[in-house]
């Protein structure tokens, strides 16, 4: 069953690791000749006593895709909400490092974390449409800026619910509740608010965990539609999806980046065997 | 992974333990079932006692009349029997009635006892009449016949009762008519002259007695004070017109022992041959009687008549309850819960906030004395109504100052239950809406509000049931036992927040244990306890439909 690959450097990383030793992030070098849109370095957090981000060195290159993949609990979801500053509302968070968006740093003091988050879109790994209509849940950025113009907001509407591949269900519905849609609903509804306001980056949470193939599918042809206007962040636990729609894929562990790299490297020859072992399924 | 069969465990299985009555748990279904029953019970036996005694007591009964071995004649409404011990020494356990004879000018009582031991005869006079009038109580007796300005028009009980039910319409109706001249008309023109010497004396204050100011001021209060004069005698005349009119019908009427009455029928409020009536008729005394009952105003120091301002100072003082404390209770917790940082102030603010839901009613009320009444009202008195002082306008309890005594008593009840609707809402809404970019305050209200609305809706409701059932406080602040007018009319500015109101609880508490004719007031209590539930109960209806409709628009979820 042991398939050896020579090319892979051996190590017992893993366990090391877990016992406490740190390893410089294994980044390829493809990554340097792009334009980064969001620049990482020596980012750490911790929730009151436990932590969970260990000096993250990262890039996220403008207009492109880029999945986080790595075991549950890795601390994924916790990057991904520190890019808007969305885990800032914990009282217990504590932050330590750096990040820089279009070169401006995103926890400096003077940051209007208001304006910050106004330029990124966020899509949660549960559902959590709000209490009211779905045209308003759509709607909800315009309406907070204080757009007033009906054909604007209904133009925003539907071009959001179709981009979500949600339109057909809803249009007809569109004064309903969205509490009372099915869970793969709602998703998509809060895919469809999330790309409403047209963020320059959106921040994706295993959007497609609780969607059926042919919404999955829909989605994945959203992000492949919006790769190049906009810069994606994407957290999935499916590694074919990874492979099918980004550009660039980071493997996290234990709250480390491991490897980073273009995503056909990564998933076809990537430098490290851990990497190789997660994503053939092997662990994790 | 390999093809080697499974080895068996040497290890005997271990045993679990047999499940004991105990942990399967039978007897506690039996013992939490009882704890539900007897609760239920309670409030069962509650509701019910209430329920019965509050809805018979204005059904008519008959009149029998009751010969006595002494001689005496008695006749009236059998209130209820019982047994007592008697100083016999034959019989020692008798039968005694508690009969309302009425006739209370002639006889001095409204009610005797008589022992079943002591009846010779019973009957039930045919022409037995029930005559409930506007003084004096009850009136037991029989027409014997009419007299129409000094002639007398009829002189048998069917000829008597017959002019008396085509006359009494007309003479009520003018009677209703003095009555709001009196109330109502004559207030009305003493206000315009009130008001004309209010402003003489705001102008006599600002610039003395000598100012042409005053001078202009002064003329002009003399023309006011003639032209109500003038309004006044012509009222005055008027209600002697009525009055002579009325005063032209005459029921004669012989009370049992046969004692001749001649009884105007102004007097009059409803008459009824208690004996001849059919069940529908008794239907009609009985809703009749319903119907002055809530829509009425008090008679006979609030033991007769109906309970309409009573209700409608309930109401408005509920409703003004409401609108005081929500807001603040909101304002209030929403500081708690989503701005204020966790730690120990806070704690001991939430502490404290629980802790003074169990300070007694009466503590708000003498607080609400102090700092309202004789504080901020004299205060307001002294700013914009100095021209009536020392009368105080503000400076006395009203339903103003009731109605926030009460917020303040209820107000730990809506914070702590919209703390909880807050804590309620998921945080993943809040944080949907901050990743939308919104503020603080924008997801407060577009998201947090809404959905909490329904659990602000129990605050709210549980603060007016607890709010409408308090009397205590109010005897402070405002609630009075007859107040001469309601605290909204049509006359500007329509709502008289300074005017002090009857309340219904406060009305139970009067008939209960102030008035003189408690026996008579005794089945009233119940009645109003019946009503006061019923309009608690509607009055959280009302409210609970609005949270339903809230709760079906932002709180339902399905996955
Ligand atoms: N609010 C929190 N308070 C304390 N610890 C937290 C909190 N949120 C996450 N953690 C911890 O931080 C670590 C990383 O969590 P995170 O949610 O980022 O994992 P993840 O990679 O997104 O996992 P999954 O794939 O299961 O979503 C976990 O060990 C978790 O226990
Ligand atoms: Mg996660």
């Amino acid at each position: 069953m042991d398939i050896q690959n020579p090319v892979k450097k051996k190590s017992n990383r893993l366990a090391e690791i877990a016992a406490g030793k740190t390893f410089p992030t294994e980044t390829h070098d493809v990554l340097k000749s792009e334009e980064p849109l969001l620049e990482v370095s020596g980012f750490n957090l911790s929730y009151g006593a436990k932590q969970a981000l260990f000096d993250i060195n990262m890039i996220i290159p403008k207009g492109k895709v880029t999945a986080l993949v790595g075991p549950s609990g890795c601390g994924k979801s916790t990057l991904l909400r520190s890019i808007n500053r969305i885990n800032d509302l914990l009282s217990t968070v504590r932050i330590n490092g750096e990040m820089k968006l279009n070169g401006e740093p995103v926890y400096a003091p003077a940051v209007d974390v208001i304006e910050l988050r106004k330029r990124m879109g966020m899509v949660f790994q549960k559902p959590n449409p709000f209490p009211m209509s779905v045209y308003e849940n759509v709607i909800y950025s315009l309406r907070i800026d204080g757009e007033r113009n009906k054909s604007v907001l209904d133009e925003v509407c539907e071009r959001s619910l179709r981009g979500a591949a949600i339109w057909e269900e809803t249009k007809d519905r569109l004064n309903e509740s969205a509490l009372g849609m099915s869970g793969g609903q709602q998703q998509r509804l809060c895919i469809a608010r999330a790309i409403a306001a047209e963020p320059e980056v959106l921040l994706m949470d295993e959007p497609c965990s609780a969607l059926d193939p042919i919404a999955t599918n829909k989605i994945e042809d959203l992000i492949a539609d919006l790769r190049g206007d906009y810069t994606i962040v994407i957290v999935t636990h499916n590694m074919q999806q990874a492979a099918r729609v980004s550009d660039y894929t980071a493997f996290m562990y234990l709250g480390r980046l491991i490897e980073y790299g273009p995503t056909s490297t990564i998933f076809q020859n990537p430098h490290l065997q851990e990497t190789q072992d997660y994503v053939t399924g092997r662990f994790g | 992974m390999s093809s080697r069969p499974l080895e068996k465990s040497v290890r005997p299985r271990r045993q679990r333990s047999r499940v004991s009555l105990f942990a399967q748990g039978e007897p506690m279904i039996w013992l939490t079932g009882g704890g539900l029953a007897v609760a239920l019970c309670m409030i069962i036996g509650l509701l019910l006692l209430i329920f019965c005694n509050g809805i018979a007591t204005l059904w008519p009964a008959p009149v029998p009349q009751f010969q006595t071995s002494a001689g005496s004649v008695y006749m009236g409404e059998v209130t209820r029997a019982e047994s007592f011990r008697s100083n016999d020494e034959k019989v020692r356990v008798l039968q005694r009635k508690l009969v309302r004879t009425g006739n209370y000018e002639i006889s001095g009582e409204h009610f005797v006892w008589i022992s079943d031991h002591d009846i010779k005869a019973e009957t039930r006079p045919e022409w037995a009449l029930v005559i409930e009038r506007t003084a004096w109580g009850r009136f037991y007796g029989f027409p014997e016949g009419f007299t129409l300005g000094g002639d007398t028009v009829a002189s048998t009980p069917e000829a008597a009762w017959e002019m008396f039910n085509k006359h009494h319409r007309a003479v009520s109706e003018r009677r209703e008519k003095i009555r709001e001249l009196e109330t109502h008309e004559i207030g009305r023109v003493n206000r315009r002259l009130e008001t004309a010497r209010l402003n003489l004396r705001t102008v006599e204050l600002r610039d003395g007695k000598d100012s042409p100011a005053w001078q202009a001021e002064h003329a002009k209060f003399l023309e006011t004070e003639k032209a109500v004069t003038a309004k006044f005698a012509t009222l005055q005349e008027e209600i002697v017109r009525l009055r002579a009119e009325n005063s032209r019908y005459v029921l004669n009427l012989k009370t049992a022992q046969g004692k001749a009455v001649a009884m105007p029928l102004s007097d009059i409020v409803r008459a009824y041959p208690a004996n001849q009536l059919s069940f529908i008729g008794k239907a009609g005394i009985y809703f009749s009687r319903w119907h002055e009952f809530l829509l009425g105003e008090p008679r006979e120091a609030n033991s007769e008549g109906g309970v309409f301002p009573a209700i409608f100072g309930t109401v408005i003082m509920t409703l003004l309850m409401s609108l005081a404390v929500v807001p603040f209770g909101v304002m209030a917790a929403l500081y708690l819960r989503e701005y204020a940082k966790p730690g120990l102030i806070v704690s001991a603010v939430r502490i404290s906030i629980n802790n003074l839901a169990g300070v007694p009613s009466i503590v708000f009320g003498v607080f609400g004395l102090g700092f309202f009444c004789y504080f901020i009202g004299a205060s307001i008195d002294e700013l914009f109504y100095a021209s009536s002082l020392p009368n105080p306008t503000f400076g006395k309890g009203g339903i103003l100052w009731a109605s926030l005594t009460l917020a303040l008593l209820t107000l730990p009840v809506v914070i702590v239950a919209t703390e909880e609707a807050l804590s309620a809402v998921p945080n993943s809404m809040r944080e949907g809406s901050y990743a939308c970019g919104g503020s603080k305050w924008q997801t407060i209200k577009r998201i947090v509000l809404p959905r909490a609305m329904p659990g602000i809706m129990t605050g709210m409701i549980l603060a007016m049931a607890r709010g409408a059932g308090e009397v205590a406080p109010l005897m402070l602040v405002g609630a009075v036992k007859l107040a001469p007018e309601l605290p909204v009319d049509s006359i500007a500015p329509f709502v008289h927040a300074e005017r002090s109101f009857m309340h219904l609880g406060f009305h139970i508490y009067d008939l209960g244990f102030q008035s003189q004719n408690s026996e008579a007031a005794k089945p009233m209590v119940f009645t109003t306890t019946l009503l006061l539930i019923v309009l608690i109960f509607l009055l959280n209806l009302l409210a609970v439909r609005l949270r339903s409709r809230l709760r079906r628009k932002f709180v339902s979820a399905a996955f």
